[in-house]
């Protein structure tokens, strides 16, 4: 599917690489509430390129769903405040006007759900809902969007269509569901697809059929996507780049194999090293100690340090997101002396599950 | 390490051709849940059941503790009927088999402080004077990790992993012989659910406990089990050891489970052979003749269809209901 406007894009880009799709820097959000405006997050830098599969990992409150979120303006009405910049494509999300906002969003940057269920309307026909994202964003007459949502549902793998595309919402299955929600999604050709925990909600056999749709449709579309999730295991099948987040921050960005062979930071190897996957069975599967901050009493300095075994004096001043090199970031100044383990142990080629004896 | 098996071989739990059926809403057909089901839980293990939504691994799991009447089958609890039982002794029985849900929302009182929510079952129970019941529920509160001042707060102050900390803590005060725990980490942040499932271990080192753990979750079931049954559509496909059942499965099943499982590997160690099925799980309400797989199954022959497969011993302790579990060396459809 074509992309629909192949702009360009007026962001600074990294030497070398790809111009970015969509450029976010110094991205934070803030809240009212009843006790005082809270910081949700901060500082969030990150690139994201024409055709790339971005995977934001993070425990909840981490700050990866309202980030999706606010690259669609999709923010509740206690939004105290949105710093920064979102560029995409040559325009600033953040500052761009109400109706810029809606000639973008479902058309050229589209989202879909956890629970296809809360965002399908049980009373129209998912052919209709296909459809309307399509008529509102295009001005197609009826007959060329129906004909356009039924090539669509075939190309998200349902199968016979034409029966299908007149079923209400609850006569399909929960893998049938998030495959109508991604067939709205992509019915406008978006040139980013934010997908929000999509396979959560669903089987782990149905899971991988989503998992490699959404891979191939952005294989062979070009569209790029930001893939929001807890699973590790979901982020290293389906993207190519993996930017881990914690309290609000965004604390390392990495080629998605270097981040899991080689983790920059204590709390992505904490992550990678605490999934029962990777210990041997039985044994105590390691653990990050302690909890995230609370939102209302972050600490200063590195926000992870109270649970990091690596914590040093130094950890309390601000900590920024350095570049690593090889495409790599991560905010940790103790980057370079640290030697962390990731999902295998140091110069093995086995998962570390292979080996015995692993505190 | 929990114990090993063979040292308290005696089985706690044997579960005899159970069924559970229900009828829909409109009564106009019934649903079985279970279908005829055996196993046996032997004393100090942790048997894991894994299945897909719809499987009745948790109908499963309600009926061990008697939440739900069986339709047909026997469970006996150390050999004995439960159900059998006078109805004061039934309740007194039931404190040693406990069960602990996914969603500790659901199981919390909005309402009362988590000291008397952890109190009420000593309090039901009458156990010792109000102090001792006190003290107990605070030990209960602390031994699951919980900081001193949780008593005096209410659910909606403490995050999800503190929540369910707090059920545990619950189904422990009346030192069960068993739990079942039913998707107890599924809702729970990666580096809880390993604390979590690190406590549940101790606990059974400390307490002796022997575990149900019924979930989605192939690494969690795995990690925490010495055996594991692996359901579809309402009755067990696979049922062995957890290394023969991860490492050489005999069900096709089975097989397509382990290999959907997302593995949070690099690219150059993920193999590239994985098993795709297609479709979802059937209706149990109308459930396929013969092997309940066999639409989705990659090697259904006509049998398949005509005949349901016995459910067989096929290996020591390795249990398999498929006609062809031995000799699937032919090519899949």
């Amino acid at each position: 599917m074509p992309a629909a406007a192949p702009g360009k894009c007026r962001s600074e880009a990294a030497p070398g690489a790809a111009p970015p799709l969509m450029s976010v820097r110094g991205l934070g959000i803030r809240f009212k509430t009843s006790l005082g405006v809270w910081q949700a997050t901060r500082k969030i830098d990150f690139d994201i390129a024409p055709g790339e599969r971005v995977g934001i990992v993070g425990e909840s409150g981490c700050g990866k769903t309202i980030t999706g979120l606010s690259i669609l303006r999709l923010l509740p009405v206690n939004l105290a405040g949105l710093d920064g910049s979102i560029l995409f494509d040559g325009t600033d999300l953040v500052s761009c006007s109400a109706r810029a906002m809606r000639a973008i969003r479902g058309r050229r940057i589209a989202m879909i759900f956890q629970e296809p269920m809360s965002a399908l309307d049980p009373v129209f026909t998912v052919g209709h809902q296909i459809a309307e994202t399509m008529r509102v964003h295009t001005g197609v007459g009826k007959e060329e969007a129906r004909a356009k949502t039924l090539d669509m549902l075939r190309r998200v793998g349902i199968a016979s269509p034409e029966r299908r595309i007149d079923d209400y919402p609850h006569q399909l299955s929960g893998g049938m569901r998030q495959r109508v929600m991604i067939a709205a999604a992509l019915i406008c050709g978006p040139q980013l697809l934010i997908a929000d925990e999509p396979t959560t909600a669903l089987d782990v056999t149905v899971q991988a059929q989503i998992l490699e749709l959404l891979r191939e449709l952005s294989e062979t579309s070009n569209t790029a996507l930001m893939l929001i999730t807890h699973d590790l295991g979901v982020v290293a099948e389906t993207c190519t780049r993996m930017i881990t987040m914690y309290a609000g921050e965004v604390i390392e960005d990495a080629p998605v194999d270097d981040a899991l062979v080689r983790p920059l930071h204590p709390y992505t190897s904490g992550l990678l090293r605490s999934l029962p996957h990777l210990s041997p069975r039985h044994g105590r599967l390691p653990s990050i100690p302690g909890r995230v901050p609370s939102i209302v009493d972050m600490p200063n300095g590195c926000r992870f340090r109270a649970r990091c075994t690596h914590a040093t004096q130094g950890c309390e001043a601000e900590q920024e997101l350095l570049d690593a090199g090889g495409g790599r970031k991560v905010r940790c100044w103790r980057f370079r002396e640290l030697d962390l383990p990731g999902a295998l142990q140091h110069d093995a080629s086995a998962p570390i599950a292979a080996m015995a004896g692993t505190p | 390490m929990p114990l090993a098996p063979d040292i308290t071989q005696d089985t706690i739990v044997s579960v005899r051709d159970l069924e559970v059926r229900f009828q829909t809403s409109d009564r106009r057909a019934t649903v079985k849940a279970v279908d005829g089901v055996n196993f046996d839980v032997r004393r100090g293990e942790t048997f894991g059941i894994i299945g897909e939504s719809g499987s009745g691994k948790t109908t499963i799991g309600r009926a061990l503790v008697f939440l739900l009447k069986p339709s047909a089958g026997a469970i006996r609890h150390e050999g004995i009927d439960p159900l059998a039982l006078p109805r004061k002794r039934f309740q007194s029985h039931r404190r040693d088999y406990q069960i602990i849900f996914q969603d500790p929302n659901a199981a919390l009182n909005p309402r009362m402080t988590i000291l008397s929510s952890v109190l009420e079952p000593l309090e039901l129970a009458r156990a010792g004077t109000g102090a001792e019941r006190e003290r107990q529920a605070r030990e209960a509160l602390d031994r699951v990790g919980l900081p001193q001042d949780v008593g005096e707060r209410y659910p909606h102050q403490l995050s999800g992993g503190q929540k369910q900390r707090v059920v545990i803590a619950r189904a422990l005060t009346l030192k069960p012989k068993l739990i079942v725990c039913d998707e107890v980490v599924a809702a729970l942040d990666m580096s809880i659910r390993g604390d979590v499932l690190n406590l549940f271990a101790d606990l059974q080192r400390e307490l002796g406990l022997t575990y149900v753990f019924i979930t989605h979750d192939l690494a969690v079931v795995s990690h925490i089990s010495e055996r594991i049954a692996v359901m579809y559509l309402g009755r067990f496909v696979e049922l062995g050891p957890t290394e023969r059942v991860s490492e050489h499965p005999l069900h096709p099943y089975t097989q397509a489970l382990l290999s959907a499982e997302p593995r949070p590997l690099p690219s150059s160690l993920r193999e590239d052979s994985r098993i795709m099925l297609q479709g979802e799980i059937p209706s149990p309400i109308d459930p396929p003749s013969g092997c309940r797989f066999r639409t989705r199954c990659p090697y259904a022959r006509p049998l398949c269809a005509e005949k349901t497969p016995d459910w067989r011993e096929l290996q020591p302790d390795h249990w398999v209901a498929c006609h062809f579990a031995e000799h699937r060396d032919f090519a899949p459809n």
